[in-house]
């Protein structure tokens, strides 16, 4: 057993050497060098100022923007950091709700939503992404389903006509990469970029 | 379930197996020690590790003494992974100013990582310094991956060579598998991901006012390398907490058909090399389809349950022909969805793009039901191929015993020696998952961790020690694994689950070695065709359904017929 130690200690130091600083380190160089705005995380500057990545959903509250999906991240509690409150799109703690589809809670808050989005008009039928949390709480997209249905409220709050909003969300739809690959979405951020821009 | 569906899951495998045969070739090669295309590069630095390792890559070792290399390899790595993550706080490259982390934590996670399962207890932005993500965990994401192919190499040998002392140099398999397969195979999938959108860098995080004019912290790193050998190595430990549905480790479809082909790959090549390196490439194949049979049954019932929405929120107005949304991305949708959760089930990877905690009864009991059979379709790198072989001896002794002759595999005699080391390893798996299952719902410690109710919980902890055993890392992750009681337990887990399985695969191929090859007759029952291909799936539903159907019944079973009913939990 002995006689292994040697070899069991170099080689972890050689691969730490090679696989934990020499290849994320190229990878580095070389990503920064060629590809600096993806390395960077693809983040949109406005006026100066960072808004944002395209990458990344954002949480929107007001009338005059399109909505997001739920998103079920957490952060810190300002009043006593050892507790966790509801923070929604917090890019720096990523998570879905994990609940089970026989979840009590999960029925309950797709209909507290359901309610809040009839409420405000946002839906007529209600695209099954409008009512839960991503996988990562930072979805950055929704379906054409779910922008459209908020068109006509969007339009309201910013006086523009229905049509004038919906054609900004045609202009933003994302299709299938050669009719296959990919699901057709909504890059919410940059339609809502799209609609201040029109203004 | 949609025509696009389907093939969007079709493009992916077929691109996975065009790949893996002349992978595999150059796996064979690789691990037999020849010249290949890269060695004009490589052999010096190759020799460079030997030199100063004081290994002679040309005397070769028994079976024990390749297991004690192994276990050595494995204790300075556990021992090194631990010291950096309790001492981060003072070493370099922390932008963050995270603090050391909790020795139970540490514990669970150096073994998490030794044993190539990469269960993370700990959410990875918010835990760990970009020094601990590199120098730690991606190390262990290499080396712990060419571990499970030195393993399956050693098997190998057991059946290619007659009448021989040894099976191999661990020294020399471990380095080769990380300098020619792993290395270059991940500089290539990295900088294809960063292309695509995944970040690479030494930043912390990135500051950003958003439109409504709230602060918004994008925390973000070097990614992009660590997510081509996380895939590569069938790990599966993310950079982020939401792993591979994080927008950062993918960004669009592209890149997520690029991490299911790149967790696949390696596993499907080993199969086509085991059967170059036995001379005989029907037997790879035969291997190959099985794996493949195994995976595309499980992603067809995963994606049946997905794309039907869950009827207890269509009841209240949902639309389900997007299928079951909660917990998935928009961009992947459910095929993808459900094509990652079999793959990274059906490898030992355990990488997720999609939360299987809220996937259907039906869909999330198809990763669940994977890693019970321990990962063997087609299973993680190396560790597939071992896992599968102690099957394929399995089911020719079951075919022996029928027909009245003393079983054969590759015209080695399978002995009692071999049958009982064959049955003790396939045996380790039930005594940890369904003891220690049974264990943590009777304890109070264990039930406080659960996210859900009723069966589901059940199924929580039966996932989290399935996934541990099995050295997956996948979880129905609503369950708080990072307690006392869980660290330390789903540690051991692992710890059984990786070397009290392996150990006995190393003696088995340390007594195949030294066996004489029997030359085939017409009595030879033939172990490349249909008919073998049938009792290797018979064997693996009759061994596996037997052992987890009572579980399996109590949890997503009996979830899936109250869903039916209507009722909640």
């Amino acid at each position: 057993m002995l006689s292994q130690i040697r070899p069991a200690v170099v080689m972890i130091v050689l691969f730490a050497a090679l696989t934990g600083i020499v290849y994320p380190l190229a990878i580095t160089g070389v990503a920064q060098l060629a590809l600096p705005a993806q390395a960077n995380g693809s983040v949109i500057e406005r006026d100066g100022t960072v808004i944002g990545s395209a990458l990344i959903g954002q949480n929107f509250a007001s009338d005059r923007y399109f909505h997001g999906r739920p998103s079920a991240t957490t952060g810190p509690d300002p009043a006593d950091p050892s507790k966790s409150i509801d923070a929604p799109y917090n890019a720096s703690n990523s998570m879905g709700s994990n609940l089970g589809p026989t979840s009590k809670k999960l029925v309950d808050r797709v209909n507290a939503t359901i309610e809040a989005e009839f409420a405000a008009g946002r839906v007529d039928v209600v695209a099954a992404d409008a009512a839960t949390t991503s996988a990562s709480g930072l979805d950055p997209h929704i379906s054409p389903q779910f922008a459209l249905a908020q068109a006509g409220a969007v339009a309201k709050a910013r006086n523009l006509s229905e049509s004038q909003v919906r054609a900004v969300v045609e202009a933003n739809l994302e299709g299938r990469v050669l009719g296959v690959i990919g699901e057709p979405r909504v890059n919410v951020l940059l339609l809502n970029l799209a609609l201040d821009r029109l203004q | 379930m949609t025509s696009i569906g389907l093939a969007q899951i079709a493009i992916v495998l077929l691109a996975v197996i065009v790949a893996a045969i002349p992978l595999g070739n150059y796996i064979a090669t690789v691990l037999a020690g020849e010249r290949s295309l890269l060695s004009p590069v490589l052999s010096p630095l190759e020799r460079v590790f030997y030199r100063l390792a004081g290994v002679d890559p040309a005397r070769e070792q028994n079976w024990l003494a390749y297991a004690m290399s192994m276990l050595a390899f494995s204790v300075v790595g556990f021992a090194s992974l631990y010291a950096l993550q309790r001492l981060q706080a003072y070493l370099p490259l922390n932008p963050q100013g995270f603090s050391g982390v909790p020795a139970d934590l540490a514990f669970n996670t150096s073994m998490s990582f030794v044993t190539n399962t990469n269960w993370q207890n700990y959410g990875g932005e918010s835990t760990m310094s970009h020094l601990t993500q590199m120098l730690g965990l991606t190390v262990h994401n290499f080396v712990s991956a060419a571990t499970g192919l030195a393993m399956a190499f050693a098997l190998v040998r057991g059946f290619s060579r007659a009448e021989s002392p040894t099976v191999g140099n661990f020294w020399v398999d471990l380095t080769r598998s990380t300098l020619y397969v792993l290395l270059p195979l991940s500089i290539v999938v990295a900088l294809a991901l960063v292309a695509l959108g995944v970040p690479q860098t030494l930043q912390g995080s990135v500051e950003a006012t958003t439109l409504e004019g709230a602060r918004q912290m994008l925390a973000i790193g070097p990614v992009a390398s660590q997510e081509a050998i996380k895939e590569l190595g069938t790990n599966g430990g993310g950079f982020f907490n939401a792993n591979s549905a994080h927008p950062f480790e993918s960004p669009n479809a592209l890149s997520n058909m690029l991490e299911i082909w790149a967790l696949l790959v390696i596993p499907f090549a080993t199969a086509f090399a085991f059967g170059r390196a036995v001379f005989d490439y029907r037997q790879g194949r035969a291997i190959a389809i099985t794996m493949m049979i195994v995976l595309v049954a499980g992603v067809s019932v995963a994606y049946w349950a997905e794309a039907g929405g869950n009827p207890l929120l269509t009841e209240i107005g949902v639309d389900p022909s997007p299928g079951n949304m909660e917990g998935k991305e928009v961009r992947f949708g459910p095929a993808m969805s459900a094509l990652f959760a079999a793959s990274t089930t059906g490898t030992s990877c355990g990488a997720v793009n999609a939360m299987h905690d809220s996937f259907m009864p039906l869909g999330g009991l198809v990763p669940l039901f994977n890693m019970l059979m321990g990962s063997i379709a087609p299973g993680g790198v190396g560790a597939g191929l071992y896992g599968f072989l102690v099957l394929a001896i399995i089911a020719v002794f079951i075919a022996g015993l029928m027909v009245g002759r003393t079983p054969e595999y590759l015209g080695k005699k399978i002995e009692a020696r071999e049958m009982k080391l064959a049955m003790l390893a396939v045996l380790i798996y039930p005594l940890s998952v369904l003891a220690f299952t049974g264990v943590s719902v009777m304890l109070q410690t264990g039930l406080a961790s659960l996210n859900n109710a009723g069966p589901h919980g059940l199924s929580e902890i039966l996932y989290a020690f399935a996934s541990a055993t099995d050295n997956n890392g996948s979880a129905f992750a609503g369950l708080t694994g990072n307690t006392p009681w869980y660290n330390t337990t789903l540690g051991v887990a692992m710890l059984l689950g990786r070397f009290a399985f392996v150990i006995p695969v190393l003696a088995i191929a340390g007594a195949f070695a030294a066996k004489k090859k029997g030359a085939a007759s017409v009595g030879t029952f033939p172990t490349h065709g249909p008919l073998f291909i049938g009792l290797l799936l018979g064997v693996i539903v009759v061994l596996y359904l037997l052992q987890y159907f009572p579980a399996l019944a109590l949890g997503p079973i009996v979830e899936h017929f109250a869903l039916l009913a209507g009722k909640t939990f």
